[in-house]
């Protein structure tokens, strides 16, 4: 067993960087990933931390640092939120279209305007189809955990795709959770420094980032394709090799007290906890309710979701972000994806709450259940609304 | 004396090539054979960086490469964060033992769309953190690679796509930015302007530039015939004159001390330089010479710091 302490989320996620023993790290301050970079920087200025460390004058360099430093062999950190996203959205597509292995934190905050610094999962949609592995976190330790489980599944070269951990920003990032810190001989042997399949150096010359002409370009994005989804298992099995190692197994798709539920609240996130609170609170009162929640969100595990809905009636997804003119919430809209081919499956009602970072407690969770259950009663088979609004 | 230098001594230039024939560069392209000389003047020992731009596309069609040397384009705006990162895991992972220690060059090297425009602040960010780095703007002085549109490396009066010569506007409006000079301004050690029609003065910046230590930055002049409508037989002569006629002067700035590659006791009028070039062909007699005087004025100024040293 690992030491369990009490230290806020952003530091532990510093500390997992650290451990994971990352060569190069660029910064640039945007709330709510700050603490990240901030102790980052203490880590080596202390020398406790043997990397590159560097604050550069944009999101967008920040990347593209870590898309050289990658390319050229050393395992390599960024994070960043909301706006920070944006500007460096460019060279997302990029990172993954060039099949590198770097990790990046994502203090998910709202995207402007109105300027926001809280938290929802507006930017992470925003980067959905980037071509990254996209993991949701519901807590401080799976924040920790998922530092080392990212490098070590994007690093496989069965695998060799950039890996963003969604960490909801205030909410996760700055709180002080108790958690249990892996001990570093056995980071060690769960981590071994990165070995690049190729790199850019003079001895073994090659050409990265070549450009594609229309007879060639749909090939190599199919094969990228067939590569982000053939890494589930990939995934699967690291998070085996981490849960021997810690007990602490993590799944796609995981579930809370969702057998033989009526009706499944399905969440993304730090939501997660709240709503398991409010699930135990309807059980309690006798309702058939349960929780689904999604912690893998590219590559989609649509069987892991088939199968953990089977045989529920309703769904109520809470989305955490706003898909303006289009099929509802994405979370929903997914999840509706996800269904259609089935003869029978539940009726998807969708609320995009807590938007902006506003407070969404156990509370509303159950009154979000009630109404759907109500609605879809009454035959509602579209519901959606973006609950909690004063009009 | 550097005239006569630069005619014979070119033969005595390595005859390794490490931008390989065969890529898909204009006729007279004076960009690829800059490259061309910059890539022999490194050798084998560096590590490229490319922005977008015409040197990327004609060098790179999957599944073809024209580069015997490491090789990595990522975008148009962040070459010189990219050249960052690659600099930065060379130190780190010798420093860690994890690739065996030896001088290897990080070069980023972009047109002047890609150094003077969309990526100065990468280019400006990756000089004040003083990597250890050199960065090759080969300018053609317009985006050539995109159909011939304005950049802020195009010259007052040159007509391109975006600047057109028409009724009311005669060409570009405004004048060069000077990119030497900003990277100067980051003092940095090392900061040289050069032009392919002088190629030992070429090579010789260049190894200067990834000799010294810390950042060091190369401004080269490339005449693009088909950007320039320029005959393309004439890209050497054009290079020439630009320089001759104090329109493109070629000079250092070490360590903050100014001094010129080649003085001129008289320029050539730039009339000259200027009839070769159908992107000057609107041009009235009155603007050439106003353009006459003000390249005289900043010849002066700069021969001005030069004798003053900084």
């Amino acid at each position: 067993m690992g030491k369990r302490i009490g230290i806020e989320v952003s530091i532990a996620a510093a500390e997992a960087v650290k451990q994971a023993n990352v060569d190069v790290i660029s910064a640039y301050p945007i709330t709510p990933q700050t603490h990240i970079v901030e102790h980052l920087s203490e880590l080596v200025a202390n020398g406790e931390m043997d990397a590159e460390f560097f604050c550069v004058e944009s999101e967008h360099s920040a990347l593209s640092v870590c898309v050289g430093s990658q390319a050229t062999g050393a395992r390599s950190f960024t994070c960043t939120s909301a706006q920070g996203l944006a500007l460096l959205s460019e060279v997302t597509f990029i990172a993954s279209g060039l099949r590198l292995p770097i990790v990046m934190i994502l203090a998910n905050r709202t995207l402007s305007a109105p300027l926001s610094i809280w938290n929802d999962h507006s930017d992470a949609m925003m980067v959905r189809d980037c071509g990254w592995i996209q993991f949701f976190t519901e807590n401080g330790q799976e924040v920790y955990d998922h530092v080392f489980i990212s490098y070590r599944v994007a690093e496989d070269r069965q695998v060799l795709f950039p890996a963003i951990i969604n960490m909801d920003g205030f909410i996760l990032s700055h709180v002080i959770e108790p958690l249990e810190m892996i001990e570093q001989e056995k980071i060690d042997q769960f981590l071994p420094p990165y070995e690049p399949l190729h790199r850019l150096h003079p001895d073994k010359p090659v050409t990265m980032g070549a450009f594609a002409l229309p007879a060639i370009f749909a090939e190599t994005k199919k094969a990228q394709e067939v590569a982000l989804l053939s890494s589930l298992p990939k995934i699967l099995e690291v998070w085996k090799a981490f849960g021997d190692m810690t007990g602490r197994y993590y799944h796609p798709i995981e579930t809370y007290r969702a057998e033989d539920a009526e009706t499944l609240l399905v969440t993304m996130g730090s939501f997660g906890e709240t709503a398991s609170v409010a699930v135990d609170q309807m059980r309690a009162e006798g309702r058939s309710v349960g929780l689904i929640k999604i912690r893998l969100w590219r590559p989609f595990p649509f069987n892991d979701f088939k199968k953990a809905v089977q045989g529920a009636k309703n769904l109520v997804v809470i989305d955490r972000a706003v898909s303006p003119g289009g099929p509802k919430g994405p979370v929903a809209s997914e999840v509706r994806s996800a269904l259609f081919g089935e003869s029978v499956h539940p009726t998807v009602y969708d609320f995009v709450a807590g938007i902006s970072g506003r407070d969404v407690g156990p509370s509303d969770f159950v009154k979000m259940v009630d109404k759907a259950e109500i609605e879809i009663e009454e035959g509602n088979r579209e519901g959606y609304e973006l609950y909690g609004v004063r009009e | 004396m550097t005239e006569n230098l630069n005619v014979f001594a070119v033969r005595t230039l390595t005859q390794k090539e490490y931008f390989a024939p065969g890529h898909r560069s204009c006729q007279g392209c004076a960009e690829a054979l800059a490259v061309r000389l910059v890539a022999k003047a490194l050798g084998r020992n560096v590590i490229i960086a490319n922005a977008t731009g015409c040197m990327e596309i004609v060098s790179s069609p999957l599944p073809y490469t024209s580069w015997r040397v490491p090789w990595f384009h990522v975008a148009f705006e962040n070459t010189s964060a990219v050249a960052s990162g690659i600099e930065s895991a060379l130190k780190v992972l010798m420093r860690k033992g994890r690739i065996p220690r030896k001088k290897i060059v990080t070069l980023a090297m972009g047109g002047d769309g890609g150094t003077a425009d969309i990526g100065l602040q990468s280019l400006s960010g990756a000089l004040e953190r003083g990597h250890n780095f050199l960065y090759v703007c080969t300018d053609n002085e317009a985006y050539m690679n995109t159909g011939i549109q304005r950049s802020s490396s195009t010259p007052f009066g040159a007509s391109t796509t975006t600047s057109p010569a028409g009724k009311v506007q005669t060409g570009q409006v405004t004048w060069k930015k000077n990119m030497a000079a900003i990277a100067a301004a980051h003092n940095i050690p090392y900061v040289a302007t050069a032009c392919p029609s002088y190629p030992i003065d070429l090579v010789q910046k260049v190894k200067k530039g990834a000799d010294v230590d810390g950042p060091a930055y190369i401004h080269i002049l490339s005449v693009c015939p088909t950007g320039w409508r320029s005959a393309p037989e004439l890209s050497i002569k054009l290079g020439r004159l630009a320089v001759e006629t104090g329109i493109f002067p070629l000079y250092e700035v070490e360590r903050g001390q100014y001094h010129l590659s080649i003085d001129f006791p008289k320029l050539k009028p730039i009339k000259e330089y200027i009839k070769l070039q159908g992107r000057f062909r609107h041009l009235t007699e009155e603007m050439i010479e106003g353009i006459q005087k003000r390249v005289e004025k900043e010849y002066e100024q700069l021969k001005e710091r030069a004798k003053r040293g900084f």
